[in-house]
């Protein structure tokens, strides 16, 4: 009966995520070396590429900073009620729970051309929806809880104690922030960027309906996978969705690296 | 530094923590803020440290009202009860921070971070981290770095809670000690009488946020002003209707009063042992413990039952034993008053001269 259940634990997971790894691999080499270069050469494969790279690096930027100030104003103010400081670390869980499609949807109706808020920013020149704006923020509604959940049991851990005998000792926040809070919560910092990048890497949904998929123009790597399963291209769908996997694989080994080393205090 | 404290208050939601506090401290004496757990101490504490602000009252240190300084500011050093040590740096960055926030030149620093790791005796473990400490070395770290700036008032919340038995009462002393030799004025919370008869000039006994009591140790045992304060300092007994034992008759004129009696007032013996024996009266041994270097004694006078403390180097008795009992004095109190009241009968009745 056990070693029943021990071979079925395997076979799910090697079903999983063993073969799905090995057939995108096989996939990309179909048409040998020169079906892999030709995939990923194509105009719209390096504009996809290209689209990816600015929004994980842009939501990385805009994340790592805000969500380190979110997770510091959530534990440590006081001048914020108990009852709005659980409010508003309940709302920051919300894009766990709501689909990323409903999410790029919530900025579509909100930003959109035919919103108030959407004109504005036409008639000003500035292009949100089916534009760079729009899916940066798309990612960035979908990436946000990953820094603050990251950051904020370690600051409760380390308590406040150490940070009011800094500034017993003259030390103001902005000293007392980088000699004493950060050295304590970087390690939890460097694993929450490589979770944001990892999400804005992947993500799909929200950016498709926020991005209108324009080839060339609003087009990410994995909406260009989507469009060239779609066309049955699968050779090339293989050959992005490998460079995307190969990034990922790296990501896990900086990420198992950074979460041994935040144990370690 | 001079400290003076007026109507300082104190507010959490619903809970009020620290009620009509008022108090002034002289330059350079040590004090011991002591009373139960969650009596408002730290409260206090962290309010003239300005890690609280008072949600009424005035601070004033040398004459000069710091309510809205902060804590950068306002010349203190604070240590911690669990010392809150900067973890990631060694013994000698936690000593040199606050100087190094001053920008002091880098030589100056190091010759005040050794001059102090010297005089804490942690010489030799500048470059460990504190988790390579013991609990008494961690707490000299936070004592040195909170002198590093060289603060005008050292706050010590309970410094010694977190250290087993037999070194705190070494680190007491040293702590006495060094504080003495640097003269600076310093305040400490404790929640453990012994330690702040021992180590304090003067006791604040703070009870449910409010301060009953301020005076010397001496002042506070021999003289006590509310019944809290009685019964928190020494050890003691409450009997009810005091009159039942002989020299107190005279209780009967304040009915409702209950006496406190500490084992110290209390004498037990052969009745020949007695100068007046006619003060004494009959009770009997109930219990004996050992307690280490006496024995203390439950005795029964009628039924009012009786706590005192008997040397080793007397008889050894007997729980049943028939023994004299002398009550020198007690301490009476009801609602509105209370005092201390001597055996009447210990005068000589019949004094005799020759």
């Amino acid at each position: 009966m056990k070693k029943l259940w021990i071979t079925l634990t395997y076979l799910v997971f090697i079903l999983l995520l063993v073969v799905p790894i090995v057939k995108i691999f096989t996939g990309a080499w179909q048409e040998g070396w020169s079906g892999f270069i030709e995939a990923l050469s194509r105009k719209q494969s390096l504009h996809a590429l290209m689209m990816t790279g600015m929004i994980v690096v842009i939501v990385t930027a805009i994340n790592t900073i805000f969500g380190v100030m979110l997770a510091l104003y959530l534990v440590r103010a006081t001048w914020l009620g108990r009852r709005l400081k659980q409010l508003l670390n309940s709302v920051v869980d919300l894009p766990f729970a709501v689909s990323p499609v409903i999410g790029g949807l919530m900025i579509v109706l909100m930003l959109g051309p035919s919103s108030i808020m959407g004109a504005f920013f036409e008639d000003i020149g500035f292009k949100v929806v089916y534009a760079l704006p729009g899916m940066v923020l798309a990612t960035l509604f979908v990436t946000f809880p990953l820094m603050v959940r990251e950051v904020m049991p370690l600051l409760q851990e380390i308590g406040s104690q150490q940070e009011e005998a800094a500034s017993t000792l003259g030390a103001y926040s902005w000293y007392t922030f980088w000699h004493v809070t950060w050295p304590s919560i970087r390690w939890g910092v460097i694993y929450g960027i490589v979770l944001t990048v990892a999400r804005s890497l992947g993500e799909f949904g929200a950016v498709l309906v926020v991005s209108g998929n324009i080839m060339n123009k609003t087009q990410t790597a994995t909406t260009l996978v989507y469009q060239d399963v779609e066309n049955f291209n699968v050779t090339a769908a293989n050959g992005v969705a490998l460079v995307l996997a190969a990034f990922s694989v790296g990501l896990l080994l900086i990420m198992e690296w950074a979460k041994k080393r935040k144990e370690v205090h | 530094m001079h400290i003076e404290v007026n109507g300082l208050n104190k507010q959490f939601g619903d809970f009020q923590a620290v009620r009509d506090v008022s108090f002034e401290i002289e330059r350079g004496h040590l004090i011991g803020l002591l009373g139960p757990s969650g009596g408002g101490k730290t409260s206090i504490l962290r309010m003239l440290a300005g890690l609280e602000a008072p949600t009424s009252g005035d601070i004033i240190f040398h004459g000069k009202r710091v309510n809205d300084l902060p804590p950068q500011e306002r010349g203190i050093g604070f240590v911690f009860q669990n010392y809150a040590l900067f973890k990631h740096m060694t013994v000698y960055d936690n000593v040199a921070f606050g100087l190094k926030v001053k920008k002091q030149a880098k030589e100056q620093i190091r010759e005040r971070v050794m001059s102090l790791v010297e005089l804490t005796g942690l010489k030799g473990f500048e470059h460990r981290y504190p988790h390579q400490l013991s609990g008494g070395q961690r707490q000299r770290v936070a004592f040195a770095r909170a002198l590093a700036p060289e603060p005008q008032l050292l706050l010590l919340d309970e410094p010694f809670a977190a250290i087993d038995a037999k070194i705190r009462s070494e680190l007491r002393t040293w702590l006495k000690e060094m504080i003495e030799r640097l003269g600076i004025t310093s305040i400490f919370v404790t929640h453990d009488q012994d330690e702040a008869i021992e180590v304090a000039d003067e006791i604040m006994i703070i009870n449910k946020g409010r301060l009953e009591q301020k005076g010397s140790p001496w002042d506070i045992y021999k003289n006590p002003q509310t019944q809290f304060v009685a019964s928190f300092i020494g050890e003691s007994t409450i009997v009810e209707r005091v009159e039942r034992l002989k020299g107190f008759e005279n209780a009967t004129n304040w009915p409702g009063t209950q006496a406190l009696i500490r084992p110290e007032y209390i004498e037990i013996g052969k009745r020949s042992e007695f100068r007046l024996p006619s003060a004494t009266m009959q009770g009997k041994v109930k219990h004996l413990h050992f307690r280490g270097s006496e024995w203390m004694v439950e005795v029964m006078v009628d039924d009012i039952k009786l706590i005192t403390y008997r040397s080793l180097e007397k008889d050894v008795l007997q729980p049943g034993d028939e023994v004299s009992v002398l009550v020198h004095r007690a301490y009476l109190f009801n609602d509105n008053d209370s005092w201390v009241m001597e055996n009447t009968l210990k005068e000589d009745p019949m004094p005799i001269h020759i």
